[in-house]
């Protein structure tokens, strides 16, 4: 393996600014962004009614508490700006991710908020060994998604050169890192197991690309994916962790001691909740993961429900940076599924089977992970009185409800039709999916 | 006139033809004739029994997805070059056949043949047409 010896810290004042310090900057900042909320979101100025307090009564971080929280359903609600709080002509990007019931979840951006957003990229890539002389081979999908574009404007903000290669055509992408010498990949921890099995097809090695680090995120992954992606491209695999709603890749990255994703906790502000009492957990205790941006224009969130389970870290790091660190995500608090990267809520498959009369509500998920690739595979039940004479019929609709789950998900899965009454009901909490991927 | 087939859905699940099998065993359904079309993952069952109401509601009742589909017979003897003879008729016709299958009982002389077409009425027509002895009765 490489040693990296790179890696520098991009903003001193910030990131090792001490603790105390620190807070007084975020309380001065969430001040800001609820006045900020209070006055231009009605949403956000209702709840906060309700909740009988007005930004006066935030005035250290610790207020923090006394907010209502967001969440997903609130953001459905205002589809597809209703949340904004900065003026048309101050908004100049939006993305966009999958929702529940088919709907996007929008986000808006103003110059300022990808200014913050490249920042905490480039943060987290300097901490890890990337310079001004780097490459970075950008494998995530450019688009709504947030990865390609998120990582592409931090890797140019720090000033390293950019490959933004998107997804897909894999022999390309192979070909461009070793071709341009790339010493920086950023891609899905699933994509990049993919890549060290086809470097090997290609009869390939590590030794034959210049790899030096990696930053892989947008799904969960574990230690023993660290290990096969570091042995089989040849460099240090870290974590990066981001949401579209907080802003996108990089709300926090590992450094080079892989201690844990370093949350960029001046801009975004994390808290630990006990998903059901919604009450903060003490210290290091694990629960849902809470965040609140201090820093953004567009859209601000309050105390946005992320739904990932996780823990904080608060021991110092041995880098030196003062930030709080996230310990692995264990889970979701929410049925919300990661599929190659894309958020999926069995309720938006509900929602399209529900829409055709030859099928009856009942499905099964099934996910597995082959060949380092997760497949969907959903069984759905045919409606009694439903008949196929021909294979032919049997065919177009399964084509049909596959097309249409395609659409509405925004990844393919394998439609597999089954007769009336085979899937198994239950009394209880409907058991809808099971997952074979060990993560 | 036409014979009536029961088709019944197929997913790719051992043991699903026994369970066909038995719910028919209970209702006291007798098979009389049966053929199996299949691919990677799914298949049809197709069969004409004695009573292809009753059969069509206890499969119903019992989980099978099964449609009732009405198909052209005719008999030939059974020896060879026969089918040969009134497939070229339906080809010389255009009638497009999606399926057929077969089947001769031991000691009989003729062979039963069942067709899905298009058009039955036309089938039908130009089969008699051509001397081709159509089966008279559901009863094979």
């Amino acid at each position: 393996m490489k040693v990296n010896n790179m890696a520098y810290v991009f903003n001193e004042s910030i990131e090792l600014m001490p603790r105390e310090e620190k807070k007084i900057l975020q309380g001065k900042r969430l001040r800001a962004v609820v006045e900020r909320c209070y006055n231009n979101v009605p949403t956000y100025r209702e709840k906060m009614i309700e909740a009988g307090i007005t930004p006066e009564d935030i005035n250290t971080i610790d207020d923090i508490v006394k907010l209502p929280f967001t969440t997903k359903k609130d953001l459905r609600a205002n589809y597809p700006f209703g949340m904004f709080a900065a003026p048309k002509e101050e908004i100049v990007r939006v993305h966009a991710s999958s929702g529940t019931t088919g709907k996007l979840t929008v986000v808006g951006y103003t110059q300022h908020d990808l200014d913050d957003w490249s920042e905490a990229c480039a943060r987290g890539f300097a901490s890890c060994g990337v310079t001004k002389n780097s490459i970075i081979h950008i494998a995530y999908g450019y688009g709504l998604f947030t990865g390609g574009l998120g990582a592409h404007y931090g890797g140019e903000y720090m000033g390293a050169t950019v490959v933004p290669a998107s997804s897909g055509n894999t022999a390309r992408q192979i070909m461009l890192m070793k071709d341009f010498k790339a010493d920086t990949l950023c891609c899905t921890p699933s994509y990049a197991v993919y890549l060290v099995d086809e470097l090997h097809k290609a009869g390939l090695t590590a030794e034959d690309l210049s790899l030096k680090q990696g930053f892989f995120g947008a799904e969960p992954w574990t230690e023993e994916m660290r290990v096969k992606i570091e042995e089989g491209l040849g460099l240090k695999a870290y974590d990066i962790y981001g949401l579209s709603e907080i802003t996108g890749p990089g709300v926090a990255t590992e450094c080079e001691y892989q201690a844990g994703p370093h949350v960029q906790d001046d801009l975004f502000y994390p808290e630990i909740i006990d998903p059901v009492t919604l009450e903060p957990v003490p210290e290091g205790e694990e629960g849902e993961l809470v965040f609140t941006t201090l820093s953004k224009e567009g859209m601000p969130l309050i105390r946005y429900r992320t739904r990932d389970l996780c823990s904080l870290i608060y021991e110092p790091c041995k880098c030196g940076r003062t930030s709080l660190r996230l310990a692995r995500i264990t889970g979701r608090s929410d049925d919300m599924l990661i599929i190659r990267g894309v958020n999926v809520f069995p309720s938006q498959i509900e929602s399209v089977l529900i829409k055709d009369k030859r099928i009856s509500p009942y499905y099964h998920i099934t996910i597995d992970r082959i060949n380092n690739l997760d497949i969907m595979q959903i069984d759905v039940e045919l409606e009694r009185t439903v008949a196929f004479d021909e294979i032919k019929e049997i065919e177009a609709l399964q084509k049909k409800v596959s097309a249409d789950i395609a659409s509405a998900i925004g990844v393919s899965a394998k439609v597999n039709l089954v007769s009336c009454g085979t899937i198994k009901r239950s009394e209880g909490k409907a058991v809808y999916v099971t997952d074979n991927r060990k993560i | 006139m036409l014979v009536n087939q029961i088709a019944v859905f197929l997913e790719n699940r051992s043991g699903r033809v026994a369970e066909f099998s038995r719910v028919l065993k209970e209702a006291q359904i007798n098979i009389q004739v049966m053929s199996i079309a299949d691919t990677m993952e799914y298949g049809i069952l197709r069969a004409v029994t004695n009573d292809n109401k009753k059969a069509i509601e206890v499969l119903r009742a019992n989980g099978f997805n099964t449609a009732s589909t009405d198909l052209v017979g005719f008999k030939v003897e059974d020896v060879p070059g026969e089918m040969c003879k009134v497939l070229e008729v339906l080809e010389g016709h255009n009638i497009n056949i999606s399926y057929l299958y077969s089947f001769a009982k031991a000691g009989e002389e003729h062979a039963v043949i069942l067709l899905k077409v298009d058009d039955n009425e036309a089938a039908m027509n130009i089969l008699a047409e051509n001397g081709i002895n159509l089966v008279e009765d559901n009863i094979l």
